[in-house]
């Protein structure tokens, strides 16, 4: 057999093929099926097969964020619709408005695995890779064929390997090593690839920090990235899941179109400036910009080790009297753990607003929205025109601890002289 | 079969939010999708586009979140094709199952101009402009996929296949 790289290979064993290269088209049998709200659209596409059953009850999780609790009556009778469907159909994995954001909840509650194929109805779902799953975003209309069939047509994608050595320096992070790369890539650099992440820097960071890389990488266009599952992938797992799995590494020679290095110990905090993800700058460049917003949270940056970095540059300090700064744990977990470890309380104090889990502002639905002419510093995932509320609105993309030193100072600042 | 149209052209890394705003994502009749399509980046878009036009782009078309809406939306308004320097994978992936073909022509940009006639044969990939007089070859999309647009989407494609006919 050739040998392959981790995609070739879960996508050969999920399509009952011995090999599957780079290019060719296979019929995938996912693990896991992911929608949010827009199961509300997918249920309508599905109902049109006329089937009185989904492909696997167990199989298909949904989980709603986007809009949550319901900002508008046409969200409310969206998500009913959904509820109704979850109960005629007997879906198991149904997580309504008080659990968090999807690509958090999944692998707390259990729903990824290394080695498996996900595929969800957000663009964002190449998270799972952290733990070394195959993971991807695909739209309604296809995942409305999955729940009727059980099978998705993909083409293997070609792969990159990603190799990031080299000791982090205070105040950078895992979102700052992703932007840079991003800004070297550019936003389609990765498109339709498998990213592969590598080196001393990637297997010393956390699982959350993992899922961080994987998340961002879908901004340069990748199909899935995927650290290889190691000792903390399992150590993360274990509690959260009974079901077996296998685990799924690349061949020492597997092909690799390209080939990318990144020292860590050089980088600084990095912001990516408005209207597009790869627009990227060192923090020095763009500070003083004056802020309205600062945003903390997302399926980015909203979990624990986010508000404990921000709450470390923000303790015994105020926000600024100019800026609304709206933190959101990314999930009921992160939330009470938040809580009970006193992190809450730091930004109450600081004159923060805490939002419920969920996606919050970051796509311009539901809550935080901006006026004409605002700017917001956040730890979200896109900077697109319009994307938070007004057109002629800004966002700034950056790091957790950047966001907190700049909603003190009222203006983007680097948070190394906070 | 090729197919006449006039074109609507756009730069490159357009992005899902500006073809159809997260505002609207609770929005699920496709001819109310259509009312909103490319909201944010051209606000007289509705006013021109007219059934069979198409839409040409630079690289990267469709980039951003997932939201199939953006290719429902411009089909619905009446768009009969996209010819981009590249599109991004989930966009790509949305519009053949939407039934809506696309090409990916290298060069299109720089020959053809905003408002030109086009003459479009998705099965070859040719695209001929009527108005400038070039001609320009695109990458066509695999048999397998073109069969997908030519039923109509995915599923009619997949009710066409299941019931065996």
């Amino acid at each position: 057999m050739p040998p392959m790289t981790i995609a070739e290979k879960i996508l050969a064993s999920h399509s009952g093929q011995g090999d599957a290269a780079a290019g060719r088209i296979v019929n995938v049998s996912p693990d896991i099926a992911m929608s949010h709200e827009n199961a509300g659209l997918v249920s309508k596409i599905f109902l049109e097969f006329g089937l009185d059953h989904v492909w696997d009850r167990e199989k298909i999780v949904i989980i709603f964020d986007h809009r949550v609790p319901a900002e508008s009556e046409k969200t409310a009778a969206g998500q009913k619709a959904v509820r109704e469907f979850v109960k005629k159909f007997g879906i198991k994995n149904f997580y309504d408005i008080n659990c968090g954001i999807c690509h958090q909840v999944m692998p707390e509650k259990g729903h990824v695995r290394p080695g498996e194929v996900i595929v969800g109805t957000d663009s964002h779902t190449t998270t799972h890779g952290a733990f070394g799953a195959f993971s991807t975003g695909i739209g309604a209309t296809e995942m409305a064929a999955v729940w009727a069939t059980g099978k998705l047509w993909m083409k293997v994608p070609d792969s990159f390997k990603i190799t990031i050595t080299g000791k982090l320096p205070e105040m950078v992070f895992a979102k700052d090593v992703i932007l840079h790369l991003i800004g070297e890539l550019g936003s389609d650099g990765a498109d339709y690839r498998s990213v592969e992440f590598y080196g001393d820097t990637v297997s010393g960071m956390s699982i959350p920090s993992r899922m961080v890389l994987c998340n961002l990488s879908m901004e340069m266009g990748a199909k899935n990235a995927i650290v290889p599952p190691d000792e903390k992938t399992f150590e993360w797992l274990k509690g959260r899941t009974d079901k077996s799995f296998s685990l799924v590494y690349a061949d020492p020679d597997a092909f690799y179109e390209r080939e990318i290095n990144v020292e860590a110990s050089g980088l600084v905090p990095q912001v990516a400036c408005p209207h597009a993800v790869d627009n990227v700058k060192p923090v020095g460049e763009v500070k003083g910009v004056k802020i309205n917003q600062a945003l903390l949270g997302s399926c980015t940056n909203g979990r624990i080790e986010d508000l404990e970095a921000a709450a470390r540059v923000i303790r015994g300090k105020t926000v600024h009297p100019g800026v609304r700064m709206l933190v959101i744990p990314a999930s009921r977990e992160v939330y009470l753990e938040a809580i009970q470890r006193g992190i809450l309380e730091t930004f109450v104090q600081a004159g923060a607003v805490i939002l419920n889990p969920g996606c919050g502002p970051c796509l311009g639905a539901h809550q935080g929205l901006m006026a004409e002419g605002e700017v917001c510093i956040s730890s979200t995932n896109r900077n697109f025109q319009g994307r938070m509320g007004s057109r002629n609105s800004s966002v700034y993309l950056a790091s957790p601890a950047t966001v907190a030193a700049s909603a003190v100072k009222g203006e983007i600042a680097d948070p190394r002289e906070i | 079969m090729p197919v006449r149209g006039f074109v609507h052209k756009y730069g490159d890394n357009i992005n899902t939010d500006v073809i159809y705003p997260g505002r609207y994502l609770n929005i699920f009749d496709p001819e109310e999708m259509a009312k909103h399509a490319m909201e944010d980046l051209d606000a007289d878009f509705l006013k021109k586009v007219k059934k069979g036009d198409f839409v040409v782009a630079g690289r990267n078309f469709g980039c951003g979140s997932s939201r199939e809406q953006a290719a429902t939306s411009l089909h619905v308004a009446g768009i009969a094709g996209i010819i981009a320097e590249s599109f991004a994978r989930i966009f790509y992936r949305n519009s053949i199952n939407q039934g809506l073909p696309i090409i990916i022509a290298k060069g299109v940009t720089e020959k053809v101009n905003d408002g030109d006639e086009i003459e479009v044969d998705f099965e070859t990939g040719k695209i001929k402009d009527i108005t400038g007089g070039v001609e320009i070859q695109g990458t066509p999309l695999p048999p397998f996929v073109l069969q997908i647009v030519q039923n109509g989407g995915l599923i009619p494609h997949l009710k066409k296949t299941l019931s065996g006919s």
